[in-house]
């Protein structure tokens, strides 16, 4: 020890240290947080403080996650200046912005929003990170999950859907953070100071107010309660009496079914006769009935419920009827022009990009010819060269439209087809296996049906998913029996959606495989 | 045209004496250039001093008008060597690049400015990508001054102190004979502040005049015997002039009081971490005075050993605060120690990390670990035994999903993954070299395409083991940007040299993109400054390649992919070149929104695409997002019970690129996919003809829909 050197002792916290006000805002690169930014930074020096901001430029932030990240504090006059971090750290943020629920997430996760001093200011919409998007299945984040934490970890929370706010008034989203900020009132200015900075910056001024003005009253809670989403309950029994004699009996048929279910049947009753006729309606019903029979009324007649809602699914399959029918619909091209602000003096062209191949051409032939056909690879090829290339309808035009008109209106027809009699085939195949699974455990019934999920896409896309259902159907048969069968398919399941090739699958397959395969040589061991 | 223009703020340039100057950190730098009586500048682009470039070329006017020459260099390399003007002529010059990567780059031309010396002032402009944000390997620069032996300055990251380093970092260069390298971190690179303006100077020898009158110093031609000569006036003369210069001009820094138990020594560039530390621990005020003597480097190369010793006696203990390794600071201070006899305890890379950037979170418990070991009294009571737990708060690691940076909405490279995707699904995985550029996104989901990136220029360089053949073609990645700094040379050249049978796939921009979108060779924009509109293709064919495929609209991935696949089926042997084009869709926007936008308000006709998803088509299977990724293309759930897969929806901020719908067609994965052109001030003609049309098509749909039920309106939800 040094006996010379004078001993210090544990001085105060400088209380000036305390006026700092430490701001981060955590934003997607792209987002307009630079201008954000720009706007706090000559806010503040406006008013007299002292400020230092900083940000990243460059290619990390092309689209990926970046910060920006302000220091303020009154300025004391003595000419000295305040020493300021230049980025932000852990327990140490005073107002958190972020432009994106899972950008406030991460603020939360990197220990930027802290009970005891963060204001945190986010806008609740996503925007879908690569490794979300790119799952077979549902990759989305849990958002409940991330406000839930933030809930937690902030000392006030102001939550809600800033780019909505921001695109009413053809803005980004900066105007409406900004907003927010101001609303929040989490800075010691008053709201002309925000007001002067967005109009000094002297680009989009007006738009960017309106934003900002809407953002603030939502931040203060007194923004005009938004108009409800005119969201009809649906009726106990829904009008349909002018549908007609058959409508009335498929509908009677409906209140015969389990109650837990019939919302899903109803819905699946829909979804087959607006595919087809009446007629398919009661040829659902009758499949989703003998599931119904086996129903011991688990989790509220679950096993009628998922049977309703698959079987529908797999009966409304994807041929290129409906996807002609579905692009001919009136309420289509409404649609396409209110999205696209197709508004007075405007016109709209549209464009639909289809690839049809052999294969979808012959499956509308009928039954027979079409498997004559498929069995020839040398005609199919012929067909396949005619046929398979990239074909660009301008839907507007009269002769392209006409050409997906006609081709929905093969309707009638479709039960003659190809497509159809394989369909219906590889259906009845997988509910007598369901069936089956669900005699002996509801369960496994549930989940067996469940399987169908994996049946999706077009062309090869579709292939694929056939196998991937194939297999796990496979897999699902050889667990019966098992107490775990239900959760063995679940997992089988779970794991076919995980990625595109299906390798979770397959490894789950061959887990299955040891103990089911060990099963099956002990019970032959057994009997020799 | 870059990203980002600095027009405005370049005006910020002409400011006069007394006045003050309120903006970054980089315009900072420029103005600074300017107060010192530059000669010449230069550099080449990368994060973090892009900007600095951008900054330049905006302000060449106002630099023409001080008689200061700016050239945009072919690379760091380039830049470097530019600085032999300052060898033998009287003249400040400076140039900038990123490090460490710049400077690896530079380092041939640096090493012989080095051993050459100086007579005017040379300074390099390093801005250092290190830590969060940054985009290359994680390394300091520090190593090559400690090599060549060129000063290395690392000044405090505000405004005021980065502008006097500026100056301090051209008489030390003059007064030493040395080129000094100032380092700038990332976020200091773009720190906004004040200080106060001097007038600007024109060089006092400009570069028009000095070549009007030529000189040469034969002292200063790097050969034996000069070399040898130079080598010990490096360690007899040059650097000691340095030492002197640097303590009669107090260039480093003491804070807090003269006497203390302990002491921190730190890098300029760390000065507010440390005080920010000392702030939370309540040893330092907002102001930055601190309770511990704290001694600050702004010359970081070379170390002062009286100095350092001076500090140091007395004292039980010193903390070093030094980001990166090696721990070059505190190794030489520990000889330094050593020799002197001294007993103080040092502390650096024991209570701080050997490697990783120094966030405020590492640098409070670096600090505070100090604190503990060398001098707990000192700690405030709540530090050393907190008694506030802190509340639980859930993990959110498994929920948040990362975001590294991708491809913007509408990039013309998507394509060309989303290309090579489809043929490695049909030919199988090739052995694929990437490169520097924004094009190195490809290595990240969803394209996974692209392994080694050995620098820049250098991906077909990369495959050279694999230009002997085999039974597939390895494939390298080279940008439009990479080619001119060293791709045509170092890696198409040496492949027609090689006889290589290799594909390389150049990715032509039209900009030296990831960099902010600089113009360079073959660049298509009118350059009043510059040459550009000079073909890709036309210097491949100059150095011998013979199979050249040029693609001019990469979105077409149906030909891309088919090109490719020609480029590895084909007998010719040789290198195969495709130039596949299209502009850097981000700069294209900022280019034509605004004439796109006065067109729509003067009334002409406009066509604006947009891309959208039928929901009730899409089945949810996201296979386009597999070979998309595209920021507007994203997912939406659907209020609808029978459907449990979110569909693909495409948002407001499609800029109509048409990736998706041609990945859709090339793949034959879905007829989902529609483009809406919305046209903006038809012709009457034009309106009308669409009226009849719609009369029409409504005839026939409302025909269909009396013929069915209307089930919509039954169910409340439409059946989609």
């Amino acid at each position: 020890m040094n006996e010379a050197a004078p001993i210090l002792t544990p001085a105060p916290r400088d209380a000036t240290l305390d006026t700092v006000i430490k701001l981060a805002v955590m934003a997607v690169g792209g987002q307009g947080g630079g201008v954000l930014t720009g706007w706090i930074e000559s806010m503040a020096r406006a008013q007299g403080w002292a400020v230092q901001a900083t940000s990243v430029a460059g290619v990390a932030q092309r689209t990926g996650a970046t910060i920006y990240y302000i220091e303020m504090a009154r300025d004391g006059g003595e000419g000295a200046a305040p020493v300021f971090s230049l980025a932000p750290a852990a327990g140490d943020v005073d107002i958190l912005i972020a432009a994106e629920l899972m950008e406030a997430g991460r603020a939360v996760l990197r220990g930027f929003v802290t009970p005891d001093r963060t204001t945190l200011i986010a806008s609740n919409h996503r925007a879908l990170a690569v490794s979300e998007k790119t799952v077979p299945g549902d990759g989305i984040a849990h958002a409940e999950e991330v406000v839930a934490a933030a809930e937690l970890a902030a000392q006030r929370l102001i939550l809600f859907d800033m780019e909505a706010v921001a695109q009413r008034a053809g803005t980004v989203i900066s105007a409406a953070l900004f907003g927010a900020l101001a609303g929040s009132v989490s800075l010691p200015f008053a709201r002309h100071a925000y007001e002067h900075a967005i109009r000094a910056s002297g680009r989009g001024v007006e738009a960017s107010l309106t934003a900002f003005d809407a953002a603030f009253a939502e931040a203060r809670g007194d923004a005009p309660a938004a108009a409800a989403t005119a969201e009809v309950p649906a009726p106990a029994t829904p009008p349909g009496a002018h549908l007609g004699a058959d409508w009335v009996a498929l509908l009677g048929r409906i209140d015969r079914v389990p109650r837990g279910a019939r919302d899903m049947v109803r819905a699946g009753l829909v979804k087959v006769v607006g595919f087809q006729d009446m007629g398919y309606g009661f040829e659902y019903l009758d499949r989703v009935a003998r599931v119904a029979t086996l129903d011991m009324g688990a989790g509220d007649h679950e096993l009628t419920r998922e049977a309703a809602k698959y079987v529908a699914n797999a009966m409304a399959y994807d041929d290129m009827i409906r996807v002609a029918d579905a692009k001919t619909r009136p309420d289509r091209f409404a649609r396409i022009r209110d999205e696209m602000g197709v508004a007075d003096g405007r016109l709209l062209r549209l464009i639909d990009y289809t690839h049809p191949r052999a294969e979808e051409v012959v499956s509308l032939f009928p039954a027979r010819l079409g498997r004559w056909v498929t069995a020839r690879p040398r005609l199919m090829g012929w067909i396949d060269r005619r046929v398979n290339r990239g074909r660009r309808l301008r839907s507007d035009r009269i002769l392209p439209f006409l050409q997906l008109y006609l081709l929905a209106g093969l309707r009638g027809w479709r039960r003659r087809t190809l497509r159809h009699a394989a369909e219906m085939a590889h259906l009845d195949g997988w509910l007598e296996v369901a069936l089956e699974h669900a005699r002996c455990d509801p369960a496994h019934g549930v989940e067996t049906l469940r399987l169908r999920r994996l049946v999706k896409g077009y062309a090869d896309t579709h292939a694929r998913g056939l196998s991937k259902f194939d297999r796990a159907l496979a897999g699902a048969q050889a667990v019966a029996g098992r107490k775990d069968a239900a959760d063995w398919t679940r997992r089988l399941r779970e794991a076919a959606l995980q990625d595109e090739e299906g390798l979770a699958l397959d490894g789950a397959l061959r887990t299955i495989g040891t103990f089911a395969g060990a099963a099956r040589d002990q019970s032959t061991s057994s009997t020799e | 045209m870059a990203e980002r223009s600095f027009r405005n703020e370049v005006q910020h340039l002409k400011l006069g004496a007394g006045e003050t100057f309120t903006g970054e950190g980089i315009l900072a730098i420029t103005k600074a250039l300017l107060e010192c009586g530059v000669g010449y500048v230069g550099g080449y682009q990368g994060a973090p001093i892009s900007h600095l470039m951008d900054v330049l070329a905006d302000a060449e006017e106002i630099l023409s008008d001080l008689g200061v020459r700016f050239e945009a260099n072919a690379s760091e390399a380039a830049a470097a060597a530019m600085l032999a003007a300052s060898v033998h002529y009287p003249i400040r010059g400076a140039v900038t690049f990123k490090g460490p990567v710049g400077v690896n780059v530079a380092s041939d031309a640096l090493a012989n400015l080095s051993s050459a010396g100086v007579t005017g002032g040379a300074l390099v402009i390093v801005g250092e990508d290190y830590g969060e944000g940054s985009s290359i390997m994680q390394e300091r620069s520090d190593a090559f001054a400690r090599k060549s032996q060129f000063w290395l300055m690392d000044p405090r990251p505000n405004l005021p102190s980065i502008v006097r380093a500026v100056e301090q970092g051209f008489d030390l260069s003059e007064a030493s004979n040395t080129p000094v390298m100032m380092l700038v971190r990332i976020r200091a690179c773009h720190v906004t502040g004040q200080f106060m303006t001097r007038d600007n100077k024109r060089p006092p020898l400009t570069v028009r005049k000095a070549l009007a009158n030529p000189r040469r110093d034969v002292a200063r031609v790097v050969l034996p015997p000069m070399s040898y000569a130079q080598e010990q006036d490096k360690v007899r003369n040059r650097w000691p002039a340095a030492v002197n210069f640097i303590r009669a001009n107090k260039l480093n820094e003491r804070f807090g009081p003269d006497q203390g138990r302990i002491g921190v020594i730190c890098q300029g560039g760390m000065f507010n971490a440390t005080v920010r530390a000392l702030q939370r621990l309540g040893l330092a005020d907002l102001y930055g005075q601190t309770d511990i003597p704290l001694h600050v480097l702004n010359v970081t190369y070379p170390l002062l050993e009286d100095e350092l010793l001076e500090f140091c006696a007395g004292k039980d203990a010193v903390l070093v605060v030094e980001e990166g390794q090696p721990a070059f600071i505190e190794e030489t201070l520990a000889g330094m120690l050593y020799r002197a006899g001294a007993r103080v305890k040092l502390h650096g890379k024991d209570t701080l990390p050997l490697a990783g950037e120094y966030t405020g979170q590492v640098m409070l418990e670096g600090v505070e670990a100090f604190l503990r070991r060398a001098a707990p009294d000192l700690l405030p009571a709540r530090v050393r035994a907190p008694n506030a737990l802190a509340p639980a708060i859930p993990d959110l690691s498994k929920t948040v999903p990362i975001r590294p940076p991708g491809f913007c909405t509408g990039c013309p490279e998507r394509p060309i993954f989303a290309a090579m995707k489809l043929v490695q699904q049909e030919l199988g995985e090739h052995q694929i070299a990437g490169d520097i550029g924004c094009h190195l996104f490809g290595a990240l989901p969803p394209f996974n395409i692209g392994g080694a990136t050995m620098g820049y220029g250098l991906g077909p360089a990369s495959n050279g083991a694999f230009d002997g053949g085999g039974d597939k073609r390895p494939i390298a990645i080279l940008g439009d940007g990479g080619f001119w700094h060293n791709g045509l040379s170092s890696s198409i050249g040496n492949m027609v040299y090689n006889k290589s049978d290799g594909v390389v796939v150049i990715v032509d921009n039209f900009y030296s993109a990831a960099t902010g979108g600089q113009d360079i060779l073959s660049s298509r924009a009118r350059n009043p400054t510059r040459t550009t509109n000079q073909p890709i293709e036309k210097a491949l064919r100059g150095v011998g390649v013979d199979w050249v495929r040029v693609i001019d609209r990469t979105y077409d991935v149906a030909r891309m992919r088919d090109v490719l696949r020609e480029a590895l089926t084909t007998p010719v042997k040789g290198p195969k070149v495709i130039v596949a084009s299209s502009e850097c869709m981000l700069n294209r926007q900022r280019r034509e929104k605004p004439i796109v936008n006065a067109a729509i308000r003067d009334g002409r006709r406009v066509e604006k695409p947009r891309f959208g998803v039928d929901a009730d088509i899409c089945t949810g299977d996201h296979a386009c997002m597999r070979l998309s990724g595209c920021p507007s293309l994203g997912l939406k759930r659907l209020d609808d019970p029978l459907r449990d897969d979110p569909v693909a929806h495409i948002d407001q901020s499609c800029v109509g690129c048409g990736n998706c719908g041609e990945v859709a067609d090339a793949a034959i994965l879905c007829p989902s996919f529609y483009e809406a052109r919305v046209v903006h001030n038809p012709s009457a003609l034009e309106a009308r003809l669409d009226r009849w049309r719609r009369g029409v098509i409504g005839w026939l749909q409302t025909r269909r829909a009396r013929k069915r039920p209307d089930l919509a309106a039954v169910q409340g939800v439409a059946a989609e």
